[in-house]
């Protein structure tokens, strides 16, 4: 019982050093970020990061969020038209406006470190380094990641 | 040893199980809120009862002289994206649920003989025997074709006349036409392209096919978006109800807090004579100040009207942001006679109102006389959010009245249709 217990306290010590090595300064941009989510994203993604149904996708436990940083952030910076994203068969309909002239690398950075680790979600920190690398890339589509659902198109009638 | 490796097993399980969280999407929790706790409320004397659930983005809904009713899915159930309900014993529940129809879309209406049904964007309509609810589905004939559908604002809804014109909304796919599209700071374009072929009401003829812009006719302008429209047979006119712009208070908060943001601008609702100009994207109508003010993007500064003094007068006003999604001119007896010739209205329920609470989620009821309101409006039926505002159970969508005058409301949250009727005195 004892040797579980030693077990227990050495795993989550070294779980939880392992975390702090990986993300340094977490907290703080997660405290930056929180602000830059509450005047800029809010509106659309909501309160609980929960999103619209057919409008503003969520941001909760999703791969778009806690998958490749680098096509996160380039969604953030140049925006999508909508309908590109697709969670469980629902597609979501609202233009999501482009940030590039409106957010700096950090104030990007800490937004997504936030939203990557609130709603419930858990990720590494986004850096401004991920941030400027997605400024450059020209890779159009760094928005849409690999998918076993790709977004498709309403079916219309031919 | 063995300890240790105990150790490394779990933590190598809890490492798998991180990555197996972070690139699977089927566990996201569904923002729906519990329905169990959505207990819908009616003035005295009504009753109501639930007639199917689970049908998913139930948009609009039209019943059938027999009472069947037909109901138009944004997203296919089944494979299919327009649903019929039968009820063959009348105990209000239907027996034969079936579908046809392969395109999603919001708009579905029955008139002389054909039930109308667009996606986002075409219209199709069907021969249908209105005494059995049978449909031919080999009868199908797209009468309109080519409309836009930029994914914003893309729900084509739809109403006849009595003269064979079927009438189309054609959502702009933007919030006020600026530049760069729902990016502050952003300008106005001026004039707006998007009025060219969309922010409108297009006209089409009812029995001919491939018909597109060259061919229709746009029979008004300056609708931001209208998904609740309905022709008025007692004034032989058309009225639509326009969702208002988004972000005035995250746009432009030196001009409209928090709260103004919310209640502005006013959802409107309009009687449309053909050629009418309703302003869209110059103008929007402020619920504080009382009337039609220039947009901030085109030089508003809350209290100019320039231009809006020429635009056509919306003659009923509501609470910004409720959505109203649904509306229905009531031609029926069987509710008390205040209710004759009167407009109810299905509010979706607001989004932009965040971070204030969010509002909407219920039918309201517009008394009418002569074709113009003669009273304020009122909740008509309530209670659909539930108990958090902020994430409704149901969203009101689509309205319908059955030849006994009972009431239909659809929910898009869903999938969920109710029956309302009057047991009360007269």
């Amino acid at each position: 019982m004892k040797n579980i217990f030693i077990t227990a306290v050495l795993f989550f010590l070294l779980a939880s050093s392992f975390t702090s090595k990986q993300q340094p300064g977490i907290k703080a941009s997660i405290d930056r970020g929180k602000k830059v989510y509450n005047a800029t994203c809010l509106a659309c993604h909501q309160a609980d990061g929960l999103g619209v149904e057919r409008m503003n996708p969520p941001l909760v436990k999703t791969k778009w969020v806690l998958g490749n940083k680098k096509a996160l952030a380039k969604i953030v910076i140049d925006g999508l038209k909508g309908g590109e994203i697709e969670i469980d068969g629902d597609d979501f309909h609202n233009p999501m406006p482009p940030q590039r002239g409106q957010l700096t690398d950090q104030q990007i950075a800490d937004v997504l470190t936030y939203v990557r680790n609130n709603f419930g979600n858990k990720a590494s920190a986004v850096t401004v380094a991920d941030v400027k690398a997605a400024r450059t890339t020209t890779v159009a589509v760094a928005a849409r990641p690999a998918s076993k659902t790709p977004a498709k198109k309403t079916p219309v009638k031919q | 040893m063995i300890r240790l490796t105990c150790f490394f097993i779990l933590f190598g399980i809890v490492l798998s199980a991180q990555q197996a969280i972070a690139g699977d999407t089927s566990i996201l929790a569904r923002p729906h809120a519990a329905a169990a706790d959505a207990v819908i409320t009616l003035p005295a004397g009504f009753s109501f009862t639930k007639m199917i659930g689970d049908l998913g983005r139930a948009r609009h809904i039209v019943v059938a002289a027999n009472g069947d009713v037909f109901v138009k899915l944004d997203k296919l159930k089944n494979g299919k994206g327009i649903y019929r309900l039968h009820d063959s014993n009348g105990d209000g529940k239907p027996d034969q649920v079936t579908g046809f129809g392969n395109y999603t879309g919001t708009g579905i209406t029955i008139k002389n003989g054909y039930l109308y049904a667009s996606s986002n964007t075409e219209v199709f309509r069907y021969k249908i025997n209105e005494q059995t609810g049978e449909v031919d589905q080999a009868s199908e004939q797209k009468i309109v074709t080519g409309l836009w559908d930029k994914r914003q604002h893309e729900s084509k809804s739809l109403t006849l006349d009595n003269e064979g014109n079927i009438y189309v909304n054609i959502g702009a796919p933007s919030n006020d036409c600026q530049v760069q599209d729902r990016v502050k700071g952003s300008p106005g374009q001026d004039p707006c392209p998007i009025l060219d072929s969309a922010g409108g009401i297009w006209q089409f003829k009812a029995d001919q096919l491939n018909q597109s812009y060259a061919t229709g006719t746009r029979y008004a302008t300056g609708l931001r978006n209208v998904v609740g429209l309905d022709w008025n047979n007692e004034s032989n006119d058309l009225y639509v109800m326009q969702h208002g712009r988004d972000m005035l208070f995250q746009f432009y908060p030196e001009m409209y807090d928090q709260k103004a943001g919310a209640e502005n601008p006013a959802e409107e609702m309009f009687r449309i004579k053909k050629g009418a100009d309703c302003g869209w994207p110059y103008c929007y109508y402020d619920n504080d100040k009382k009337g039609k003010l220039l947009n901030p993007e085109y030089g508003g500064d809350r209290n100019k009207t320039g231009r809006c003094d020429e635009k056509t007068k919306s003659i009923m006003q509501f609470p910004g942001h409720l959505a109203p999604n649904g509306l229905l001119f009531y031609t029926g007896s069987a509710f008390p006679a205040k209710y004759k010739n009167g407009a109810f209205i299905a509010f979706h329920g607001s989004w932009n109102r965040s971070p204030e609470p969010q509002a909407g989620y219920y039918v309201a009821f517009v008394p009418f006389k002569d074709g113009m309101p003669s009273g304020k409006w009122e909740i008509f039926a309530n209670g659909f959010a539930g108990s958090n505002i902020n994430r409704a159970a149901y969203k009101p969508c689509g309205l319908a009245q059955d030849k006994d005058g009972s009431l239909y409301v659809s929910d898009d949250n869903n999938g969920t249709i109710w029956k309302i009727s009057y047991g009360g005195k007269k």
